[in-house]
């Protein structure tokens, strides 16, 4: 079909527009890409942005020698491994036990969750709740309260409840029990979802950086991200810095070519290289999974 | 009794009284009931919390020892010298927020849909869908940096142009944050909010537009009077939880990228403003009395959005 003159403007315009968007949410992260590449004491003079001047290693080798910096790596490894494997185990049980119409209070306990979607204790009873049970300053605060999502269960349970229920039935005649049914049939049967859910998961936990702040104090139990923030926020990297050139006063020259900014645009891309690595293999998914969500709102 | 009523009853023997139903089906209990306590210590005793508002809450005393002291806090809140800043601050970032970022994924997800080809358009929404998986903390970062006076590539491109002479520092600047704070909302959101638009656009009955185009529509025309009109009522449901929404102006956003306090005039909203109080000075029931006042107004709103939407024939529930 041949397109009008008033058409091609109109779909040019369009070209052009999406290219300048494409373009705009691409260049942050490949400035703080490039800065992280280039030496910290070259950025200071400035004109620093599609290519590194002074192309270098050094930031990286500094981040990566920062035990600290390190520590909070591993803490942020383990809470996402451990706070999702748990969340996506329990709420799958959970979810399971809810497509079952003979559970009794079934009904009950779908209200009591969906409440919990619209409303909230807020922020401070939530803080005191979580001070008076005792969970301040333990790696356990970043995994037990989010344990259960009641709208990933939502989802979970949308998508068991998808499954030919003949397959349940031969299981349940064959003499399988409810859990040895939803381990052996149901679960290997819900990869995309599970695939889906446990991105969404794994993501909320590598970004969270909040609860910690509020309920570690413990600096060798603070996730990178939290530590990140800090090093924004302030000058602990000017502190660090000091106490680095003190220590090892060998690499003094080295050193002095790296700088705040570049350390933390360093530190940034670390921190958001797992995402990127995921991101490709799980972009298929994740499209199905937000329509899932939608569908059920 | 048990027995004369089995008796009395053909079909009971299959229905034995609920505690023993309850204790049959002990496996698919065990599923439910572990998490349900979970929901209940983690949102509903939070939920029963809020009533700390109206103590003196002390950490010694604990929840249960405190003092009753009615709407003491909820007066102090209101007659704060800071409270109508917070109130307009909180309106106003919204407001900015619904009307520039709630259109702006309906735009993309409009001009995405006129795409041929089918590379620039995978390329384009692989890229925007991008921030929505950082962090709050990289996201401020790359602010940050950029509008930075070392380097900044903001700041360097204005000296470029010849528009400015000295980079400016506008994390620092009142004026600017409002700004600045929008327009990081829809560089991080904006592709991921298209998704859903996207999809409905796919639902559009394709005769439809060769109908249009036999009567001599062009593609602007089709885009407002066929795709725009048919995915509306995916945009009123999403138009009304965003109303709902309108007291969370934001919070992590705020809370990072106005880490001067030299902005908090105008960054400062109930959430931060409950943050600050709460968590940094531990005035809890203070706090817990601006979140609740906060939580209410929400409520209502949500309430009265879905009644308008209702009358319109698009109701949330």
């Amino acid at each position: 079909m041949k397109l009008s003159t008033g058409d091609r403007v109109f779909v040019a315009a369009i070209y052009i527009a999406l290219a300048i968007v494409g373009f705009t949410a691409f260049y942050p992260f490949w400035n703080a890409a490039v800065v992280s590449f280039n030496s910290g004491a070259d950025t200071l003079k400035g004109g620093i942005t599609f290519w590194p001047r002074a192309f270098t290693l050094e930031n990286y080798r500094v981040v990566f020698e920062d035990a600290r910096l390190i520590d909070g790596f591993v803490i942020s490894i383990l809470r996402t491994l451990v706070g999702t494997a748990c969340s996506i185990a329990a709420t799958a049980v959970f979810a399971y036990g809810m497509t079952k119409k003979e559970l009794i209070g079934r009904k009950a306990y779908m209200v009591a969750c969906i409440v919990t979607m619209y409303f909230s204790g807020g922020l401070i009873p939530s803080y005191l709740l979580i001070r008076e049970l005792g969970l301040m300053n333990s790696f356990w605060v970043m995994v037990v309260p989010g344990l259960i999502s009641v709208w990933n269960m939502i989802v979970f349970r949308t998508f068991f409840a998808g499954l030919p229920a003949g397959l349940e039935e031969s299981a349940k005649i064959d003499g399988c029990s409810n859990w040895g049914i939803l381990v052996r049939i149901v679960l290997p049967l819900s990869g995309p979802v599970l695939a889906t859910l446990s991105l969404f998961t794994a993501v909320y936990h590598w970004n969270d950086w909040f609860a910690p702040s509020i309920y570690i104090t413990n600096a060798d139990l603070l996730p990178i991200q939290t530590k990140l923030q800090q090093i924004l926020n302030s000058n602990i990297m000017h502190e660090q810095l000091a106490q680095m050139d003190s220590s090892a006063s060998s690499h003094m020259g080295r050193m002095r070519s790296v700088t705040t900014k570049s350390l933390s645009m360093a530190t940034m891309m670390v921190a958001t290289v797992p995402i990127l690595c995921v991101y490709p293999f799980v972009q298929k998914y994740f499209v199905k999974g937000v329509l899932i969500g939608s569908l059920k709102e | 009794m048990d027995i004369s009523g089995r008796r009395k009853n053909e079909t009971a023997y299959a229905k034995p009284g609920p505690a023993r139903r309850f204790l049959k089906q002990w496996d698919i209990q065990l599923m439910a009931l572990p998490a349900m306590l979970f929901v209940f210590v983690f949102s509903y005793i939070p939920m029963y919390g809020v009533l700390t508002a109206f103590q003196d809450y002390s950490l010694f005393r604990g929840f249960l020892g405190s003092p009753w002291v009615g709407f003491k806090h909820f007066e102090a809140f209101f007659h704060a010298p800071v409270f109508w800043d917070v109130m307009r601050n909180t309106l106003v970032i919204s407001s900015l927020k619904l009307l520039i970022g709630f259109p702006a994924p309906i735009l993309l997800a409009l001009m995405l849909n006129e795409v041929r080809s089918r590379i620039f358009k995978r390329t384009v929404q692989t890229i925007s869908y991008l921030p929505h998986f950082l962090s709050w903390v990289i996201v401020a970062g790359f602010v940050s940096s950029l509008l930075s006076t070392d380097n900044g590539s903001l700041n360097l491109l204005l000296q470029k142009l010849n528009w400015i002479e000295e980079p400016i520092n506008f994390l620092s600047m009142p004026e600017y944050f409002w700004s600045i704070l929008v327009a990081t909302g829809v560089w991080k959101e904006i592709g991921f909010a298209s998704i859903v638009y996207l999809a409905a656009i796919a639902g559009v009955d394709p005769h439809l537009y060769e109908a249009a185009s036999i009567d001599g529509a062009g593609k602007p025309r089709q885009m407002f009077s066929i795709t725009l009109p048919s995915i509306v009522p995916v945009v009123v449901v999403f138009l009304i939880l965003a109303i709902g929404n309108l007291l969370n102006a934001g919070f992590e956003d705020i809370l990072l990228l106005a880490s001067n306090p030299i902005l908090r005039d105008v960054s400062d909203v109930i959430d931060t403003y409950v943050y600050r109080i709460g968590i940094e000075n531990s005035r809890y029931s203070y706090a817990t009395a601006a979140g609740l006042f906060k939580a209410v107004i929400s409520v209502g709103l949500l309430a009265g959005a879905n009644y308008w939407a209702r009358r319109s024939g698009n109701s949330l529930w």
